[in-house]
């Protein structure tokens, strides 16, 4: 992954620290993610949760790859007896004893130990633990809103496509959907849990330490399922909570050419300035547009020519979304950038 | 009790002593289907309706083989354009049905069909012309199915077709009711050769041939049809709901009208999941038949193994859930889910060490068949582990939905379904065109095929982990998928020269392979009791068992065993008792008839015809009631003239 603006806070393999085996497994996953910096990969985790389902995942590939080496081993000890010598059956007993072992005890034991783990570790890894914050992630298509809610369940601030959590706490995530079904699924941090129309799932985050991952949509959710990315940033608590409050506040420019521009193609139709007169909810809201690292759900940097880029020529990079492609003229498109370039 | 009495007749040669050439040219004619391109609309024996499932289903992977090529060359490099968005989910959708609905099932059945009645020693199946009518529905309902591409109005909701993205309201447009109407339709198919060989399997089995006598493939056949006879209903449930949903507005799967968009999951995955199972025990009767001829033993542990597949296809109604565990299931449920899937590692589990146990120091005839037998044992062995690991909870909660899957499910179907189907199908080739294929091309096409699917979806594994997740038509380049998608996709090229060697090896042999002769392996079972190809009747004279391996037990004991008494002039064969298969009374099989074909027709205008209108099913009921009723109208078989 070549993107030097967005390294990750977390090197690779940091996550296993207890035992020497458990070291050499995850020196072994990092190695089979071939050099990636892990932005976006199960075995780079950087939650307890995502450490402990790494380090489930490679013992079973361990268990996995030794179960395949016997039995085809035996298989070729089956394959290469008669080589130069008579062919002599298997004896009764002799048979009894392989099928017995192989084909019922080894997989008996493999059960108790699957079910025992996943049992185990589903619970803690689902369980809520103690939260201090709840966000209510709103699957769209496709993008995402975040609404963050106080402990009352009142709305303090909405944001999309860039989830900020506090770094080391556990939050609640309650995942909804008005539209097809979507999953939300950060690897770093957590196994993927859907979000279904009609239902509200929960999952937990809690990333152990600050950094900043990539997301994206696990279930099939129509022509951009491809490209419905998330930004994940944990940050420690102060700096959190100054996000937090900033997020809450209104947008920091509230008139002026840019605003016009904003207002005249129609974008505050759907997206929301708030203390502007855009109020649109349809899509992502973008009254603190600038603070975050990218656009069009994680898939362009945000910068001024990608912004340009993509109000302009919106379905080349995304064909099939649901914005509809404006045609400024230069003086309002540079007035409409510096108008998002100055949201922060 | 029965006319035909069980006679004791002599002779080595297969082709009854008893017999004489005028007799036996008056069975055949009995049997005879009528020739040219009209007369091929009325055949009716299992033989003609077996191949013609197998060449159509082999087309059809054909297809959706080059289009998994096309998927695979969108992904080979990141936001490559060789598809579009829209494209690519139309191309997915059809590969993942096409290989599902139309190939895997309808060439397990067609074998099926094409062997069983000769492997219990049946002169046709109990119901030959229900056979041609769920023939030409699979053919029409497929070419309906598949056409929808070409004419760009595909689905584009993916194999699965979950709502609400299926849906009238994300969905609008006919592709979706075009895969709604056709499942709906294939799988009337499906079901009308489940109960045919239900039948055919218990009632209509030679003389002798008591269940314990049973080959094991008919074991793995018979457990195939209840299970398609248990779950297909379910997605044909789940599809009907879902063409109402589209159709008349009824609001069965619409969360906003206090539908539920689970339910169309339940219903689909308690459909799905036996559905790979229904592919998985006929192949893994394949590998057994395969193993007993090549290693000219009878199979280590006959009971274990009959236990076993019975085992797969119970515990496999008891799995579905382990497809939902990201749906937000409580999580004490899908403990209960996770326990359940990884049971079925024991009946698997068994019949890999009753196979090695079988192979153990035997002089092996390592014929294509059975390299890819061995083929099959790398693979499937290994997509078994990676499913045992997806059935923990957490586990799957990461790679559920990501490449991890991808590459899992093709270990599992490919390795086992598809190299013990290319092991059946070469292994059978020579009974059913009378030709040998050649031994040289067969190898390098297994070793091509092994080699390129390895390369091929191997490191999907890791992209799975690495974040990749299912169904996207492209990927950014900072994601780093690339450099292991261009390795899968070169893997994907050489998987599909491997097939095309095969395909080579066929028409050359058709064109011009050696004659096979009527048991070119030495095979212990019925079907090589007959001529290569088979005869219009299978056997002029049925056979009576007295073992596992009939052909090899006559060659020991040097006498063969036959049933007397059947009408040469009119198509018979024996019923016998479920259990002992002792004779019964004598089944009068009905002849060449076009009205299958007719009725096939009436029935999928009427579906094609739901696409557009509700009132298509009206129509169709009465229409299809009329030729159904010139279908059944009684002709008295039984006349003596």
């Amino acid at each position: 992954m070549g993107n030097v603006t967005l390294s990750p806070a977390t090197p690779k393999g940091a996550a296993f620290s207890d035992g020497k085996f458990a070291r050499g497994l995850a020196a072994a996953g990092a190695g089979l993610l071939g050099g990636c910096e892990g932005r976006q990969a199960v075995l780079a985790a950087a939650s307890p949760d995502g450490e402990m389902i790494a380090r489930l995942g490679l013992w079973m590939f361990v268990s996995a790859a030794f179960i395949l080496v016997v039995t085809l081993g035996l298989l070729a000890v089956a394959l290469t007896l008669a080589r130069g010598r008579e062919a002599r059956p298997l004896s009764r007993r002799g048979s009894c004893v392989l099928v017995i072992s192989g084909g019922v005890l080894s997989p008996v034991a493999a059960i108790v130990a699957l079910s025992i783990s996943g049992v185990a570790i589903g619970d803690q890894t689902e369980g809520a633990g103690e939260t201090r914050l709840t966000v209510e992630v709103q699957a769209k298509r496709w993008w995402w809103a975040f609404h963050y809610l106080d402990a009352d369940g009142r709305e303090i601030a909405v944001t999309a496509n860039e989830l900020h959590l506090p770094a080391g706490e556990r939050t609640r995530l309650i995942l909804t959907s008005d539209n097809v079904i979507h999953s939300f699924w950060v690897p770093n941090l957590q196994g993927k849990t859907d979000m279904i129309p009609g239902q509200r799932n929960v999952l937990f985050a809690e990333p152990s330490a600050p950094g900043r991952w990539r997301g994206q949509c696990a279930e099939f959710c129509g022509l951009q399922h491809a490209l419905m990315g998330v930004e994940v940033v944990a940050e420690p608590r102060p700096a959190f909570d100054r996000w937090l409050a900033r997020q809450a506040g209104p947008a920091r420019v509230t008139e002026g050419p840019g605003l016009a521009a904003f207002m005249s193609q129609g974008c505050g139709e759907c997206h929301a300035l708030r203390g502007t007169p855009a109020r649109g909810r349809d899509g992502p809201d973008l009254t603190h547009l600038a603070g975050r690292a990218r656009i069009a759900a994680a898939t362009l940097p945000n910068s001024r020519g990608a912004l340009g880029g993509w109000i302009t020529d919106t379905h080349r990079v995304k064909p099939g979304a649901l914005m509809p492609a404006s045609t400024p003229d230069p003086r309002e498109l540079s007035d409409l950038l510096d108008l998002l370039e100055a949201l922060e | 009790m029965s006319r035909a009495a069980v006679l004791e007749g002599t002779g080595e040669a297969l082709h009854p002593a008893g017999t004489r050439a005028d007799e036996l040219a008056a069975i055949e004619r009995s049997w005879a289907s009528p020739p040219g391109f009209l007369g091929w609309f009325t055949h009716v024996n299992h033989s003609n309706i077996g191949r013609r499932f197998v060449l159509t289903s082999f087309v059809f992977f054909l297809l959706a083989g080059i289009l998994g090529l096309l998927i695979r060359l969108q992904l080979a490099l990141p936001l490559a354009e060789v598809l579009d968005a829209e494209s690519y989910n139309q191309v997915m959708t059809v590969h993942g049905t096409a290989m599902m609905f139309l190939f895997a099932i309808p060439a397990m059945e067609g074998i099926a069909i094409a062997i069983v009645p000769l492997m219990v020693g049946a002169r046709d199946m109990a119901f030959p012309r229900l056979n041609a009518f769920g023939y030409y529905v699979y053919l029409i309902g497929g070419s309906v199915f598949f056409g929808s591409l070409f004419l760009g109005l595909a689905p584009g909701a993916g194999w699965f077709s979950y709502v609400p993205l299926a849906g009238p309201r994300f969905a609008p447009g006919y592709g979706v009711d075009i895969w709604t109407t056709m499942i709906t339709f294939i799988e009337v198919s499906a079901l009308t050769a489940a109960v045919e060989l239900i039948v055919t399997i218990l009632k209509l089995r030679a003389p002798g041939m008591s269940l314990d006598r049973m080959p094991i493939f008919v074991w793995a056949v018979l457990v195939m049809a209840f299970m398609i006879l248990f779950a297909m209903p379910a997605v044909i449930v789940a599809s009907s709901l879902l063409m109402m949903d589209r159709l008349i507005d009824t609001q069965f799967f619409v969360a906003e009208a206090g539908g539920s968009p689970l339910l169309w999951q339940h219903l689909f995955w308690f459909f799905g999941h036996p559905e790979v199972y229904i592919i998985l025990v006929p192949a893994l009767g394949m590998v057994t038949t395969v193993i007993v001829t090549f290693t000219r033993r009878e199979v280590v542990g006959y009971n274990a193994l009959v236990l076993a597949i019975v085992g797969i296809g119970m515990i496999s109604f008891g799995l579905w859930v382990h497809h939902m565990y990201t749906t937000g299931l409580p999580f004490m449920g899908r403990s209960f889910f996770m326990a359940a899937s990884s049971m079925i590692a024991i009946p698997s589990g068994v019949q890999v060490f009753c196979w090695i146990a079988t192979l153990w120091g035997a002089r092996i005839r390592m014929a294509a068949p059975m390299l890819w037998v061995l083929a099959f044992f790398a693979v499937f062995i290994a997509g078994g582990l990676t499913g045992v690991m997806v059935a923990s909870v957490p586990f799957d909660r990461q790679v559920h939905d990501s490449y991890f899957i991808v590459a899992h499910f093709h270990y599992v179907l490919m390795g086992g379904a598809v190299f013990p189907l290319m092991a059946g199908v070469t292994y059978w080739f020579p009974k059913f065109t009378g030709r040998l294929l050649s031994e040289r091309l067969g190898r390098w096409s297994v070793a091509t095929v092994f080699a390129g699917f390895n390369l091929a979806f191997f490191p999907m594994h890791i992209l799975g982990l690495q974040g990749m997740p299912r169904r996207i038509y492209t990927y950014l380049p900072e994601m780093g998928w690339g450099d292991l998608n261009l390795v899968s996709t070169s893997g994907s090229l050489l998987l599909a020269a491997g097939f095309a060697i095969s395909l080579w090896n066929v028409a050359r042999s058709l064109a011009r392979g050696a004659p096979a002769g009527d048991d070119p392996w030495g095979a212990g079972t019925l079907e090589w009791a007959t001529a290569s190809p088979p005869l219009n009747s299978n056997f002029p004279e049925q056979p009576v068992v007295l073992g596992r391996n009939p052909v090899w037990d006559w060659a020991r004991s040097g006498h063969r065993p036959i049933v007397g008494g059947l009408s040469i002039t009119r198509r018979e064969t024996m019923v016998t008792t479920l259990l002992d298969a002792r004779p019964q009374s004598v089944q009068v099989l009905p002849g060449p008839t076009p009205w299958p074909f007719v009725s096939a027709l009436v029935a999928s205008a009427s579906f094609f015809g739901l696409i557009f209108t509700p009132w298509a099913f009206v129509a169709g009921f009465f229409a299809a009631f009329l030729s159904f009723l010139a279908w059944f109208w009684p002709r008295k078989p039984w006349r003596e003239d």
